[in-house]
């Protein structure tokens, strides 16, 4: 299934800010996780993911440190810093109520797959 | 280490070294790609893939070079604006829009000749109407600049209309006012018209994007680079015009006229023009010099303003603010600002709070502490004799200007003590932007009628 390019811009920030809530990252595995998390389905690209952590860390959402892991390369790690944390509730809470709306839609409009067509409950 | 490796390390080399010639992205970038095509890599060849069959998969599915160029782009715009017109490696079309933009530049520039030599055939020679050239040449040369920028960044037609109407309010203002060659309203607005006109070059300058924080940090960068061109431009054209009297001199013919009347205001309107075309055609040519100076003079100028407030302090004698005092102060607390802006432009945002921001904060203080003299001195001048317009505008100036000091001395501690971050004391310049201009846009469109063309 192809995701619009909008509708992957619109979810990118919270989907980062989320995985670096549970715990901090680096590029390469925020990459990764995005795409477990979706299935496959969210496929983003370098040119999304290292300009979207830059403009967070520009915000104060996020900070890096560059470390090298023991026997490993030095590598970029980001972590949310406390700004971010309100930012991905404020986030949280629009998305929260995007998506109780389209739920809402969906149940009015049964005439759209994936529920069951109206002949079938009449 | 097998053979494959070594080919494998030797393909990233080559990769790194084409990704570093993208401007837009710096070498920590490049760094942080870098870890990410080995991870790739490493990820590709554990399912089974040969080396360079991995290399190959990673470096496509990063996308091709110059669309990531152009997202990191996006984000680094302050990297962007450091693109040279003159690419190494550019292709014909770069070519093609390199000499299309010296055409453009020649165009304005001759434009700007014109405007300034033009009202000569009307009678307002340039030595005979000074009046007419004190209220006009700001405006003369500043919107061919203006021009410039509409025509290079293609500005749309509602962005044109919007300069357009700004520069005709300004011109019908600054003539239809009947004031006097020797009122100080004429004298106020032959100082802030330009101001305020270099505000509206600002929005053509951003191409109309003049809402975007970022877009006026790269007008607040244009301004100090263009500044700098502009002088040393001012400083070659002396050296001339020093030759040029002296030569003919020594022939016995007098070339003043010429001087005064075609080679100064001439030459100063060609080289406002020419200044801004050299500021983005030859960008990285001096970048390294205008953080440089700033360096150098920060410091300077803080001791300087501490010397000042130990004078005041152990002399207890007060400010004097007759009115080239006042216009003093106020120059030096603009130009204390402008060193202030332009570090504030050439630091970098993600860097940790160091010794030369305690200097700044010092600058900064001190600054601060001169403001509320001069104040109190123009008020107790005010109390005294009444307002007028001089002391209205330099009461205006000072305050603007104190709010923006006292705020930035307060987001300085709170960066130093890490409590926030430094783009915070960016977003807070770019914001008061509008507060300047506003305020010239008063100080040229309502004092005169407010103070009943004095």
């Amino acid at each position: 299934m192809h995701i619009a390019k909008d509708l992957v811009a619109a979810s990118a920030t919270p989907l980062v800010l989320g995985i670096l809530a549970e715990e901090e990252s680096y590029g390469y595995a925020i990459l990764k996780e995005i795409s477990d998390r979706s299935g496959g389905r969210l496929e983003w690209t370098e040119g999304l993911l290292y300009p979207l952590l830059h403009r967070l860390e520009r915000l104060g959402h996020v900070e890096s440190s560059w470390r090298t892991p023991e026997g490993g390369r030095r590598r970029k790690y980001y972590a949310i810093t406390e700004e971010g944390l309100r930012e991905l509730a404020e986030q949280r809470k629009q998305w929260a109520a995007v998506t109780d709306a389209l739920q809402d839609v969906w149940k009015a409009t049964r005439a759209l797959a994936p529920v069951a067509p109206p002949a079938l409950e009449a | 280490m097998t053979g494959t490796d070594t080919e494998l390390e030797a393909q990233i080399a080559e990769w790194r070294s084409y990704m570093l010639r993208r401007k837009a992205i710096s070498e920590a970038d490049v760094d942080e790609l870098e870890d990410h095509l080995r991870e790739r890599v490493g990820d590709l060849t554990e399912s089974g893939l040969k080396s360079d069959e991995a290399f190959l998969i990673a470096v496509k599915r990063m996308g091709r070079m110059d669309e990531l160029s152009r997202e990191f782009a996006r984000e680094h715009s302050d990297r962007l604006w450091k693109q040279l017109v003159l690419d190494p490696d550019r292709d014909a079309a770069a070519e093609a829009e390199r000499r299309r933009g010296l055409l453009v530049m020649l165009a304005c520039a001759a434009l700007g000749v014109v405007a300034v030599k033009l009202p000569a055939l009307f009678g307002y020679g340039f030595d005979g109407s000074g009046d007419f050239y004190g209220r006009n040449l700001g405006l003369l040369v500043l919107a061919p600049l203006a021009a410039y920028f509409a025509w290079r960044r293609r500005l749309g037609a509602g962005a044109i209309g919007a300069v357009a109407g700004l520069f005709a309010l300004g011109a019908v203002a600054n003539n239809a006012y009947p004031l006097d060659a020797d009122s100080q309203s004429i004298v106020l607005s032959a100082i802030h018209l330009p101001l305020l006109l270099w505000f509206v070059v600002g929005v053509a300058y951003a191409g109309g994007e003049w809402r975007s924080g970022q877009r006026r940090m790269d007008f607040i960068r244009f301004t100090g680079e263009w500044f700098i061109y502009l002088v040393l431009i001012g400083l070659g054209g002396g050296v001339l015009t020093a030759f040029t009297v002296g030569v003919f001199g020594a022939i016995g013919v007098d070339a003043e006229v010429f001087i005064s009347e075609w080679l100064m205001p001439c030459g100063l309107a060609a080289a406002i023009v020419v200044a801004a075309w050299l500021v983005e055609a030859k960008q990285s040519v001096i970048e390294n010099m205008a953080p440089v100076l700033t360096r150098v003079f920060t410091p300077l100028f803080a001791v300087t303003l501490v010397a000042v407030l130990v004078a005041i302090g152990v002399t207890t004698n007060a400010i004097d603010v007759e009115r080239d005092m006042l216009i003093l102060f106020d120059l030096l607390l603009a130009v204390v600002l402008g060193l202030v802006l332009y570090s504030i432009s050439a630091r970098d945002a993600a860097a940790k709070p160091g010794v030369f921001d305690w200097m700044q904060l010092a600058l900064v203080v001190s600054a601060l502490l001169i403001d509320v003299l001069v104040l109190v001195a123009i008020l107790g001048r005010i109390t005294e004799w009444g307002f007028t317009p001089n002391k209205s505008a330099a009461l205006g100036e000072n305050l603007v200007l104190f709010v923006n000091l006292a705020w930035t001395a307060w987001l300085y501690v709170a960066i130093i003590r890490r409590r926030k971050r430094f783009a915070v004391l960016e977003n807070w310049q770019t914001g008061y932007m509008p507060v300047y201009a506003a305020w010239a846009a008063v100080v040229v469109l309502v004092f005169p009628p407010l103070f009943a063309f004095a």
